[in-house]
């Protein structure tokens, strides 16, 4: 069992809204907010219980490294230093005495208390708003000890969520192509991780090449390019049973593959006699429906989030740009009218925008379009980078980089980056080897 | 079906004879000898399915069209494979690190069918010929210039049995 689907009981204790403090995710934050994230209280004997079942010292205090680190990542909130924390996280959780916080001048402080309770973690936690010094959250969590980073994520998705208005996406995963050994003969298997790259595992054996994983909404399956007896084939990986099957079993190859935002079809690449075009299968009845029907190539299909629509990468006008089309394949239009080449057109789940990936003067850009082609927008420029995926609320993007390798063709490496939106917060997502082709899963508790 | 093949094939020549002539008036952006325009024409990763056929061709940037050298080498394999019936043959097609991975799937896909096109038009049936793209993911020389870029950028007949 390699993802365990957790039950995670929610129980909210009381919600009072204060809209004092409020973060503003839309434009670059260059003044991130001070925030203390008390270590979380444990008392004595729930403390020796989890060191003996997951070897965790201080699991309140790892908690709250979780949430700590997460918050810094986002590059909204700015945890302060524990050393200058006034007040002892348990008393701090019962009632924190505001002017000490201020003093140090956190604007929000995250408390809680961790307790062991029947076998399970029982984790409740409290938002408070310093300066107005009142509580503006509280919740509390039951679930398998095992699941304890989960628990630090949930609680900053709620954190995230309550100071900037939208959705967190900090419980979610990863799902990418770890990459080793030479340029010319390398290695790749499927692994999964945490966002925050914690519980990374390798899902194929590296046996065979495996390409562009991505998940399915609702998180179990993935899809992905799988050479398998030399023969390039769309699969379908139950993540939970490690069940692989073939779907894209058509005479010839198969390729660029993903879900329908329903999760009951894959819209992919079919390519024959030196012509790709796009198809959708419907995984319950198996019925492939072609969707595109020209003599380019046609490749990299993502729907829109009301699956009303496809985007997609074409070279009919000569070279690749990204066009739009109505989901049944009618109403083409060109949307990428810039100077270069275009192509990974992926649709946000917020609707409004198309990640790509841009080919110009010998440079690589990651950018964002409006789904009419206009307001493009360059994230970041590169030796070469491409394949961008949407954090689930739509305000981060991940994408993989390669280097440039030096005369004697050495000092290749391929690793995951992320970015937000606005064009800030670039840095390198760590993973224990080479990696590529990343897909961020939806919240997985939500 | 056919007729669109046929004229496909004869597209594909005449395009061939339009870049040819191009290149001739630009003889001077050969780099080191061992391009023509940005195509490979060295001999440094060929090997050889029998004395004297070359197993590779190679192609422009972003391009499928044959070169007058690949369709000479395509020649000689198709002799080849006239006079050794019981051989069948994978084109493996490539595609250079300049470009996105799903596009350059379906480029080398696009590359090696051009080549199966030709070798077919030699009569060589379809049946002895399949095709495989790699794409990006297999190339040849590590390097990330325009040289290495160029021998990454082919299509590689492989014996298949």
């Amino acid at each position: 069992m390699l993802l365990r689907y957790l039950f995670i009981l929610l129980i909210i204790i009381p919600i009072k809204a204060f809209a004092l403090i409020e973060v503003d995710i839309t434009r670059g934050n260059l003044n991130p907010l001070p925030v203390a994230v008390s270590p979380l209280s444990i008392d004595n004997e729930s403390k020796e219980n989890f060191k003996k079942i997951l070897k965790q010292e201080d699991l309140g205090s790892e908690i709250s490294i979780v949430v700590e680190n997460n918050l810094r990542q986002s590059g909204l909130f700015n945890p302060l230093d524990k050393n200058a924390f006034l007040q002892e996280p348990d008393v701090a959780n019962l009632k924190p005495r505001f002017e000490d916080w201020n003093l140090i001048k956190a604007q929000a402080l995250v408390t809680g208390k961790v307790t062991f309770v029947d076998e399970k973690l029982r984790v409740e936690f409290r938002l408070w708003d310093v300066l107005a010094g009142k509580e503006m959250m509280a919740l509390a969590f039951t679930t398998v000890p095992s699941n304890w980073r989960r628990v630090g994520h949930i609680i900053t998705d709620k954190v995230y969520e309550r100071l900037t208005g939208e959705k967190g996406y900090f419980d979610t995963r990863i799902i990418y192509v770890s990459e080793e050994g030479p340029k010319t003969k390398r290695i790749k298997k499927l692994a999964i991780m945490d966002q925050d790259g914690f519980n990374n595992k390798y899902l194929t054996l590296g046996n065979e090449l495996v390409l562009t994983p991505r998940f399915s909404p609702t998180n179990q399956m993935v899809t992905y390019l799988s050479y398998f007896r030399n023969l390039p084939r769309v699969y379908l990986l139950d993540i939970e049973t490690g069940m692989q099957e073939v779907v894209g079993d058509f005479p010839g190859m198969t390729f660029a593959p993903r879900f329908s935002p329903d999760g009951k079809k894959i819209i992919m690449s079919f390519a024959k006699d030196g012509n790709s075009d796009i198809y959708t299968m419907d995984l319950e009845n198996r019925i492939v429906e072609r969707i595109t029907n020209h003599p380019s190539i046609d490749t990299s299909p993502s729907y829109s989030p009301d699956g009303k629509q496809i985007t997609f990468n074409s070279d009919r006008s000569g070279y690749q740009q990204i066009y739009v089309m109505d989901s049944n394949g009618k109403n083409v239009k060109r949307i990428s009218f810039g100077n270069g080449l275009y192509g990974t057109p992926v649709w946000s789940p917020r609707g409004d925008l198309i990640a790509f990936t841009k080919l110009h003067k010998g440079k690589f850009y990651i950018g964002v379009m409006r789904t009419d082609g206009k307001g493009e927008r360059l994230l970041t420029e590169n030796f070469y980078q491409e394949a961008p995926s949407w954090s689930p609320n739509g305000r981060v993007l991940i994408f993989y980089r390669e280097t440039k390798t030096n005369s004697k063709g050495e000092g290749f490496s391929a690793k995951l980056w992320s970015i937000d939106l606005t064009g800030y917060n670039e840095k390198m997502v760590e993973t224990e080897t080479d990696a590529s082709d990343p897909s961020w899963s939806s919240l997985l508790s939500d | 079906m056919n007729l669109s093949k046929n004229l496909k094939n004869g597209f594909l020549i005449l395009m061939a004879c339009l870049v040819l002539t191009a290149c001739a008036t630009k003889k001077t952006s050969t780099t080191s000898g061992q391009m023509q325009g940005d195509t490979y024409t060295g001999t440094d990763t060929v090997k050889e399915l029998a004395k004297g056929v070359p197993d590779r061709v190679f192609f422009a940037t972003n391009e499928t069209v044959l070169t007058t050298a690949s369709r000479e080498t395509l020649r000689k394999q198709a002799g080849w494979l006239r006079k050794n019936s019981d051989i069948n043959v994978v084109l493996e097609g490539h595609a250079d690190e300049r470009g996105t991975r799903e596009y350059n799937l379906a480029l080398g896909e696009r590359r090696a069918n051009s080549a199966k096109d030709y070798l077919m038009t030699y009569g060589i049936s379809s049946d002895r010929i399949s095709v495989l793209s790699y794409g990006k993911e297999r190339p040849v020389d590590s390097g990330s210039s325009p040289l290495a870029w160029s021998k990454n950028r082919r299509s590689v007949t492989v014996k298949a049995n």
